[in-house]
């Protein structure tokens, strides 16, 4: 394997030296800028063409306003990290006698087949937002899980209206993402969709069928 | 693959164009795409721009790609990605098959990857009691159907609904038949989800690959590439070794291009950066990955600095949803992992020009898919320069099969053509003869058949322009 | 002897015939010396043309290619421009006389003449501006630009302004006018049915704009398109544009 290694590096090492291409210029990407009130307006027009649904909240109450949707919605349970700040007061906040509110406190394989089959949300935080095309960023890790935001059929997120990045661009220079990234960092921007069929489009293929922003005015 | 086969791409393209249904399937697919992606690149100042950034990151990564291999490595171990290198699909497949069996794993789920069609692994690993299972929906439909992809994006394009409902009904236990497609999306949702909780192990391509962090970067709609990589507790990912940029910042470009370009979309519904196995403290993530990078020919091309230009590919799709001839025909009439123009220049690079030269000629070379290409490929030029390798042994040229396709005939025919058209006397007593003998050439003769079996026989004018020219006073000096 | 264009002031081209207009359509190359002549341009019609030798170029035969380009830049010693009635044979040379002359003897000139070639109606327009007063019946016309005067010579709408300035020419676009017709040079032969699937589909388009006319810059498009639509009995006649904008300006 190590031969195979060699032989493949010492070949393209063979090739004649091309002269450094030159220096990609990335100022199309540079000039993409929204005044702040903007960058959340394009981040709902971009989402909510993909069907990502909007809930507005205060910085106090957003807690409250999660609850009481997934109450309104008829949903039996919500899966949460339970070790964040918002973790907190999500738990602190919620109804005594609503719909269960589950921590994912152990591995999955404690619980695969419950994830999996009974669990009908899941709530995670976000880094910010991207106002060119819409889109939610995430870094799941110890506090919040990564199948938190993939296998309930459900996803609810935080997201806070003035952490809204510009461009995927710039969130990735700004979040130092060029430098260093955890083991699993990403972008969502609606519920999973396909158009494999005839390319008609089809929503809850395999991860959440609804995703619900819950946006938290600053 | 396809190495020993004799295969022909002028029967299998006649074949096609003789399908009704798959014609107007493709016509009504192709044209929907194309004004999928036209929507998305309605500035031609910002097309202009992006492209070029687009092709200049690629150019710069393709230009460090040793040292962008070297480093990925060195951050993918770092990050606790285990990494492999294979020559040919067959170590690859070996690869794959060892890392499966030492783990006694039985099942693979796989997101969707184009490598692993030209590693043929689903195939390899039936023979090694292992199965293999596509989650993607449109790979899925074809797994059910035992068929290859005939598109890069959208596998399932041939198909329309009522073969797909009378498929699902046919081989998923318990379905009734429908074509409602949330009805038919549901199906697969619930199959496919009791495969991610059993699977042994999880299969992926990568799309981007960062040397700078040891990252991949996966694109994807559904979840299921997502779902393949974080719900087994083994995933391997599979790449071809000319995916690597530097950094994740040289990504954002490409990522744009190829979303706009493949489907139409600003953004895809999942961006997924895999940096490496469940850390500590997680929770949930697979127990261990690896990436194996495979060749598979494509160090060869990287040695010819003007093919190297096929290297810088994205995979978006967007040649042959333009191409005149993808549409007419699909992609199965290739006979070639990869088909239309990215197919017609990549595939004889990779299985030998010798073999594959056919693909050479699958296009009239009206350049629609350079028009189209994100990162500049130049495939006209390309499929030219690949005719040329084909017929002719250069001795400074690497490309495999080289020469192989030589007809002494051709040969002899352009010889003879060079003298005429180099001796202008020849050439006008040839128009002569055409201007007067030229409707004594039965329209079925050799050569004019082909054309007349559509098209009446060209007539030459009685007297050319310069005949015409001289008796108006043009002048000649 | 004619006094030399830069005595005068009078303008002067080369006009380089295409083997295609040459052997199947010189009317249309005559009416495309005429339009420049009536411009007021000298035009000079080099003897021993033959071929920009685009066809072994395109199947990789250079050699051969190099060598009949080579005999043919003999024919514009002088720094004038070169008129071709033909989108296709102007991007060969614009395009690929300089991949074909790279390190020759003469690659300079080949690289002179690649850029100072011209397409028709690309120099009518973009170099004379063109005036043109319609003397003829109201008539419906479409129009077809060949896949290289698009994509390789870079002529965009310049057929269509010309066509747009006849009063009584009203232009109809056909569906997917920029798809290749599937002419090809060699590729109608070697991809014989694939080469016909483009041509038909290409003339119906064409026949269902309703059009009495279709009108190209390209030889070979005509005889794809103009060969399909007469062997189907089409009351759609095909011409090349040179002709068609001579005839509507010039009374007969």
């Amino acid at each position: 394997m190590s031969e195979a290694r060699a032989a493949i590096l010492g070949r393209l090492r063979r090739a004649a030296p091309m002269a450094d291409a030159p220096a990609p210029d990335f100022t199309t990407l540079q000039v993409r800028r929204w005044e702040p009130a903007e960058r959340l307006v394009k981040l709902r027009q971009g989402m909510a063409l993909v069907k990502a649904e909007f809930l507005e909240a205060g910085p106090e109450d957003w807690p409250r306003v999660v609850a009481d949707f997934v109450v309104r919605e008829g949903l039996t349970s919500l899966l949460y990290g339970p070790d964040t700040a918002e973790g907190r007061a999500l738990a602190a906040a919620w109804p005594a006698a609503g719909p269960r509110l589950v921590p994912y406190d152990r591995p999955v394989e404690a619980f695969k087949t419950e994830l999996f089959q009974d669990l009908q949300a899941g709530f995670t935080t976000t880094l910010g937002g991207i106002a060119e095309t819409g889109g939610l960023l995430l870094t799941p890790g110890p506090a919040e899980p990564r199948l938190l935001s993939l296998v309930p059929p459900v996803h609810i997120a935080l997201l806070r209206a003035d952490r809204i990045f510009d461009t995927l661009w710039q969130a990735i220079r700004s979040l130092g993402w060029n430098q260093r990234l955890p083991p699993n960092a990403l972008v969502i921007s609606g519920p999973s969709k396909t158009a494999d069929i005839e390319q008609t489009l089809a929503y809850g293929v395999h991860g959440p069928k609804r995703l619900i922003v819950c946006v938290v005015a600053s | 693959m396809h190495g020993d086969l004799e295969v022909d791409f002028l029967a299998s393209s006649t074949r096609a164009l003789a399908n009704p249904q798959l014609r107007t399937n493709f016509r009504r697919a192709m044209d929907g795409l194309m004004a999928k992606r036209a929507n998305l690149f309605k500035d031609p100042a910002e097309w202009a721009e992006l492209r070029a950034l687009g092709a200049a990151v690629r150019a710069q990564s393709l230009a460090r790609l040793p040292e962008l291999l070297d480093r990925l490595e060195a951050n993918c171990t770092r990050n606790g990605i285990q990494v492999h290198w294979a020559e040919t699909t067959d170590q690859a497949n070996h690869l794959v098959l060892k890392l499966l069996q030492d783990r006694g794993a039985r099942t693979l789920v796989k997101g969707k990857s184009m490598v692993s069609e030209e590693m043929g692994l689903n195939a390899f690993l039936a023979d090694h009691g292992i199965e293999a299972l596509e989650s993607d929906l449109g790979e899925y439909i074809i797994q059910l159907d035992d068929e290859t992809p005939s598109h890069i994006i959208m596998p399932a394009i041939h198909k329309n609904k009522d073969q797909i409902a009378r498929l699902f009904s046919e081989k998923i236990k318990h379905a009734q038949y429908t074509e409602e497609v949330d009805e038919l999306t549901a199906m697969a949702r619930a199959v496919l989800r009791q495969k991610f909780l059993e699977a042994d192990a999880g299969l992926s391509g990568v799309n981007f690959a960062v040397a700078d962090t040891g990252t991949l970067c996966l694109v994807e709609n559904e979840g299921n590439g997502r779902m393949s990589t974080h719900v087994p507790p083994v995933h391997i990912a599979v790449m071809g070794l000319e995916k690597v940029v530097a950094t994740l910042e040289d990504v954002a470009p490409l990522y744009s291009l190829l979303t706009r370009s493949a489907t139409g979309q600003a953004i895809t519904t999942y961006f997924n950066l895999i940096s490496g196995p469940r850390g500590p403290g997680e929770l949930d993530g697979p127990r261990e990955v690896h990436l194996v990078i495979l060749d598979h020919n494509r160090s060869n091309i990287y040695q010819d600095a003007e093919l190297q230009a096929t290297l810088r590919c994205i995979r978006c799709g967007a040649c042959m949803n333009h191409c005149p001839v993808y549409t007419r025909i699909g992609g199965h009439a290739y006979e070639a992992v990869y088909p239309g123009p990215i197919g017609a220049i990549l595939t004889p690079q990779m299985e030998g020009v010798g073999v594959r030269h056919d693909l050479t000629h699958a296009s009239s070379l009206c350049s629609a898919c350079v028009e189209v290409c994100p990162v500049q490929i130049p495939i006209a030029r390309l499929l030219v320069r690949l005719r040329r390798e084909a017929t002719h042994a250069l001795p400074e040229s690497l490309v495999e099969g080289r020469g192989s396709g030589r007809s002494a005939l051709e040969s002899l025919l352009w010889s003879a053509w060079a003298w005429a058209m180099g001796h202008p006397s020849v050439y006008r007593l040839s128009a002569w003869c055409a201007t007067r003998g030229w409707g004594l050439l039965p329209a079925g003769a050799p050569v004019l058949r082909a054309w007349t079996r559509t098209r009446t026989k060209p007539k030459a004018a009685r007297r050319g322009l310069q005949e015409l020219a001289r008796a108006k006073g043009v002048p000649h000096v | 002897m004619v006094p030399s264009g830069e005595a005068t002031g009078v303008r002067e081209v080369y006009f380089y015939a295409t083997c295609l207009v040459d052997l199947f359509f010189p009317g249309a190359g005559m009416a495309g010396i005429e339009l420049l002549q009536a411009a007021g341009v000298r035009v000079i019609l080099p003897r021993g043309q033959t071929c920009c030798g685009q066809p072994a170029f395109n199947c990789g035969y250079w050699e051969e290619a190099l060598a009949v380009a080579r005999g043919q830049l003999k024919l514009f010693p002088r720094d004038l421009p070169v008129i071709l009635p033909s989108g296709s044979c102007a991007g060969m040379i614009r395009q690929h006389w300089p991949e074909l002359f790279r390190g020759e003897p003469d690659e300079a000139a080949a690289l002179g003449v690649a850029g100072r070639v011209f397409e028709l109606t690309q120099f009518l327009v973009d170099e004379l501006d063109l005036r043109l007063e319609d003397l003829g019946e109201p008539v419906k016309v479409t129009v077809h630009t060949s896949c290289h005067a698009l994509r390789e010579q870079g002529v965009a709408d310049q057929p269509k302004r010309l066509l747009r300035q006849l009063a009584q020419v009203e232009v109809v676009e056909l569906a997917r006018e920029r798809e290749c017709c599937g002419f090809g040079g060699t590729f109608a032969v070697r991809q014989e049915a694939l080469s016909a699937a483009m041509a038909c589909d290409k003339a119906d388009a064409a026949e269902a704009t309703g059009a009495a006319l279709v009108v190209s810059t390209d030889g070979g498009c005509l005889l794809n398109v103009g060969g399909t639509l007469e062997r189907r009995g089409s009351p759609l006649g095909a011409m090349h544009i040179a002709q068609f904008l001579w005839e509507r300006t010039h009374a007969r």
